[in-house]
């Protein structure tokens, strides 16, 4: 079977690794600014998600895998269980103000950007980071199966 | 009530942190629990016996009729009782029979969680939570029989009780969802008023075949009675406590609760008598042959059952209160027997009935006890059993009731089994301990206490009741047949009937069966000879069945899952064709809306040129990853046709989506050999008719779609509430985080599960070194 070596440590990634370098927090910071706006105008959660993994998608090309894991200092995949709690939380909040289970609360109104802070965004981070959790947990671990 | 419910439950789980080999000592004090509940039941006694019935509400799921309300009346506190006395009793037991059982915690966290299912079983007022407790005890007693797991045998026998009793329950729960359709209702004291509008209703067949069908299989009534030896597996102390006094009563408590609700004084009377019968009968003749102690009893209790369900079929006043009576009396011995059996295979190490004998010179206490265990069996006077007797021919001979013809009959029946039942109860309490002693065992000491307390005492209780009635009669018994009745008994138990031909029956059933005892001694030839019968027996054909719909659902499986994803793909699809194409051209006429359409634009062409191309060189292409690239450019030119129609959500998100699985394909596909060519000329003109078909079909569809005005009040009420009700201006994320939160909830635990299962599956496969290269 051929082996390609490009994904190591050539010279010929200069330029991408340059540019990971500054599009990779530009890229997270747009989606953080995709997932706050969601409420008012197209975004959300999801989106957010996806496109923050696919910004480490491209840090792990320009580098590898475990570089972009080293970024995170745990495992992508712990940021699954953290998700889903934090939606479950949201969820489960309205329950002790003696409302139905994921009714929303509403702590401010009128919040620059994203509009009325309440559950439903706490909700949505949840789904961004379960999102994340999920896309890298797969790519990465099929990445790292195929090149053993 | 609820509250002690759900105690007994965490309970069962924290049993689990104690150590079975350290802590065993500590076990026996685990029988506080059952005899702390006992006490508390008891204390009912007295307000049940005065106002009929007490009632505990809770609401559940309102909306939908489902209540945690618990009733205690009559028939409930009876088996409450049962349930936690014998209860009491096997927890003490089980702590010496099974001591130093590496897995004794297991045991007493399944015991106790049965204790509290099945409690919930008689307590609940609620036809859908009767349910749920209903299968509990089945996946509680799965555990218990097959607790010895490591002999198939065991294993094999508590997966055949599970099946059998999760059929019967599956059938019971139909039964109930037509009783709440019929009545609107499923509280169980709610339905007592409605028994007219159940027997008159056209689903009236489906509800009492439904219930039969859950309440037969639980009781081990013909034909499914074969399970109940088989889970004679399990450890005797679980057999004296599930299979004899409890949880094989289950199905006659139902009966028994239903039997003012859904009797007609047909069809139901005249089932019950039938199956009843026939178990009954076949039980008791199958019970006098056997060699092993414990079949003796398993098929013995299979008659007491039958007995149970025939009494419920006759239905008259004597034979429900002979049925509520002999309940009770036949958990008293039965459970004497089973823990004395226990003790004799625990103390000798063997069941067989031709070897032991003479017992009681190493055993005297257990002697007495089985031997008062085997009269009231037999129902000599002064044991309780002779006053259920006594009621059972009652219930046959009543002339008020039955023609001639059925009186003879049916006391026939009664009679033959009765002799039976009177043989095989002295073969399992009297034979191991009369005669020679052999020599073997001349080294037996008498058990530890904790073994022999228990039935001895239960013992004890036969001969007291059978004395002095009256202190479970009036207190008890009665206010349960008046339960089943409908109304109350106009009867008392009483020791002495005078001179009738009840007592002459009785008479003759003691005599014939004590010959009948001495004359057929149990041995290999005779058990041999009765299993030429096994060819025709309903365990020989449904065993029979299970197996070839087990090899029928494996070359199933095997046509249909060959693991190809282009042929599982394919078969979606064309199934998709088949079913989606003949409803649109079998019932919609077809029409084609071409004026409204609006006209071409450039920029809408040419993105529509870009695709074709790009689907070309999918098509054609001889290199993995230019299919790729070329797929990922048809993805992209779908999310400007998103844009161009005003879904900015989609087409982000589809953008994202499409990167992402280029990349994935990359990934996977790039580490693979050339593309070879796998398929033929044919194949590719049949992947070209399905795939031209699926796409023809689809956009056949769409254009249908636009010909009908849709129903806009869905999609009308998300936009005019968004910001109203969810203070978001985007509708389509108000919809997702709030309106539908709670399913995108779902598919966010769907994601982490697919995400899980790709984790597992490949590191698992690294980890064992089982990939090939």
């Amino acid at each position: 079977m051929e082996k390609d070596q490009n994904n190591g440590n050539s010279a010929d990634n200069t330029v991408l690794r340059t540019s990971t370098n500054y599009l990779l927090p530009l890229l997270i910071l747009f989606s953080i600014f995709v997932l706050l706006r969601g409420h008012y105008l197209s975004g959300g959660g999801f989106v957010g998600g996806l496109i923050a993994s696919i910004a480490f998608v491209l840090h792990s090309f320009a580098y590898s895998p475990e570089e972009t894991i080293k970024l995170f200092r745990f495992k992508p995949m712990f940021l699954i269980p953290i998700g889903l709690t934090l939606s479950f939380l949201s969820g489960i909040l309205p329950t002790f103000l003696g409302k139905p289970f994921m009714t929303g609360v509403w702590f401010a109104d009128s919040v620059v950007v994203i509009g009325a802070f309440g559950t439903a965004l706490v909700f949505d981070l949840g789904v961004y980071l379960v999102v994340i959790g999920v896309v890298l947990t797969i790519l990465f671990t099929i990445s790292q199966n195929v090149e053993e | 009530m609820l509250i002690l419910l759900n105690l007994i439950f965490v309970f069962a789980f924290f049993i689990l942190l104690l150590r079975s080999s350290k802590d065993s000592k500590y076990f026996k004090f685990l029988s506080i629990l059952p005899f702390g509940l006992f006490l508390y039941f008891l204390s009912f006694l007295q307000s049940v016996q005065d106002s009929g019935a007490v009632l505990i509400k809770n609401d559940w799921i309102p909306s939908m009729g489902i209540s945690l309300d618990f009733k205690l009346d009559g028939l409930s506190l009876l088996f409450s009782l049962l349930i936690t006395g014998i209860g009491t009793l096997v927890f003490l037991y089980a702590s010496s029979y099974l001591k130093r059982h590496i897995y004794l915690n297991r045991f007493y966290c399944y015991l106790t969680a049965f204790m509290g299912a099945m409690l919930g079983v008689v307590l609940s007022d609620n036809l859908i939570t009767l349910f749920v407790f209903w299968e509990l005890t089945s996946i509680t007693s799965f555990f218990l029989i097959g607790f010895n797991n490591e002999d198939e045998e065991s294993r094999k026998s508590s997966l055949w009780a599970l099946s059998i009793t999760g059929l019967g329950g599956f059938f019971m729960l139909a039964s109930f969802v037509l009783i709440g359709h019929v009545t609107q209702t499923y509280t169980i004291s709610e339905l007592l008023t409605q028994s007219s509008v159940l027997v008159d209703n056209t689903y009236y067949y489906f509800i009492i075949f439904f219930l039969f069908a859950g309440a037969f299989t639980k009781s081990a009534q013909f034909p499914f009675h074969f399970w109940l030896p088989g889970a004679m597996k399990a450890p005797t102390p679980v057999s004296a406590y599930l299979h004899s006094a409890t949880m094989v009563k289950a199905g006659i408590y139902l009966l028994a609760r239903f039997t003012p609700i859904l009797s007609d004084g047909d069809v139901w009377n005249l089932t019950l008598m039938i199956v009843g019968g026939t178990t009954m009968f076949i039980g008791a003749f199958t019970s006098i042959f056997k060699r092993d102690m414990k079949s003796v009893l398993a098929y013995s209790t299979i008659s007491a059952l039958g007995i149970l369900v025939f009494l419920l079929g006759l239905g008259t006043e004597t034979a429900i209160y002979a049925a509520c009576t002999f309940v009770l009396v036949h958990a008293l011995y039965k459970a004497t027997l089973f823990l004395i059996t226990g003790i004799v295979d625990h103390e000798t190490h063997t069941r067989d009935l031709v070897i032991l004998s003479g017992l009681k010179k190493v055993m005297p206490i257990l002697a007495i006890a089985g031997f008062i265990a085997a009269l009231s069996s037999a129902g000599i006077p002064l044991t309780f059993g002779f006053l259920s007797k006594e009621l059972i021919y009652g219930a046959t001979t009543e002339s008020a009731v039955w023609t001639n013809e059925s009186v003879i009959g049916l006391t026939i029946l009664a009679f033959l089994t009765n002799v039976f039942l009177t043989s095989s109860g002295f073969l399992a309490g009297i034979k191991p301990f009369f005669g020679k002693l052999p020599e073997q065992f001349n080294e037996i000491k008498m058990p530890d206490p904790f073994l022999w307390i228990p039935p001895v005492l239960l013992s004890a209780l036969t001969l007291i009741f059978g004395v002095a009635p009256w202190l479970v009669d009036q207190s008890l018994l009665q206010s349960v047949a008046a339960n089943v009745y409908g109304s109350s008994i106009g009867q008392f138990l009483s020791l002495w009937h005078g001179f009738n031909p009840v007592l002459y029956l009785s008479i003759a059933t003691i005599a014939v069966g004590t010959a009948l005892y001495f004359v057929i001694k149990p041995s290999e030839k005779l058990e041999n000879k009765l299993s030429v019968f096994e060819k025709i027996s309903p365990q020989y054909i449904i065993t029979e069945l299970s197996d070839q719909t087990r090899i029928f659902a494996f070359k199933y499986t095997h046509f249909f899952q060959n693991g190809y994803l282009r042929i599982y793909v394919m078969y979606i699809i064309v199934f998709f064709i088949g079913v989606v194409g003949y409803k649109l051209f079998a019932d919609v006429p077809l029409k084609v809306n071409t004026e409204d359409l609006s006209a071409f634009r450039i920029y809408e062409f040419i993105i529509f040129l870009i695709t074709l191309a790009a689907v070309y060189i999918v098509i054609t292409t001889t290199s993995r990853l230019t299919s790729i690239a070329a797929l990922g450019i048809v993805g992209y030119c779908i999310c400007l046709i998103f844009v161009f129609y005003g879904a900015p959500d989609l087409a982000m998100t589809q953008f994202a989506i499409d990167t992402l699985i280029v990349v994935l394909f990359v990934l996977v596909l790039f580490k693979l050999p050339g593309f070879l060519k796998f398929s033929n000329t044919k194949i590719q003109i049949r992947d070209g008719i399905v795939s031209v078909a699926f796409g023809g079909l689809i956009s056949l569809i769409t254009l249908q779609a636009l010909v009908y005005p849709s129903d806009k009040e869905v999609s009308r009420f998300y936009a005019d509430n968004a910001y109203l009700l969810a203070k978001g201006k985007n509708v389509v994320n108000v919809i997702l985080v709030d309106f539908r939160g709670f399913d995108t909830m779902i598919e966010t635990i769907v994601l982490s599960i697919a995400a899980i299962g790709v984790y597992g599956m490949l590191k698992y496969k690294l980890k064992d070194g089982e990939r090939s290269e």
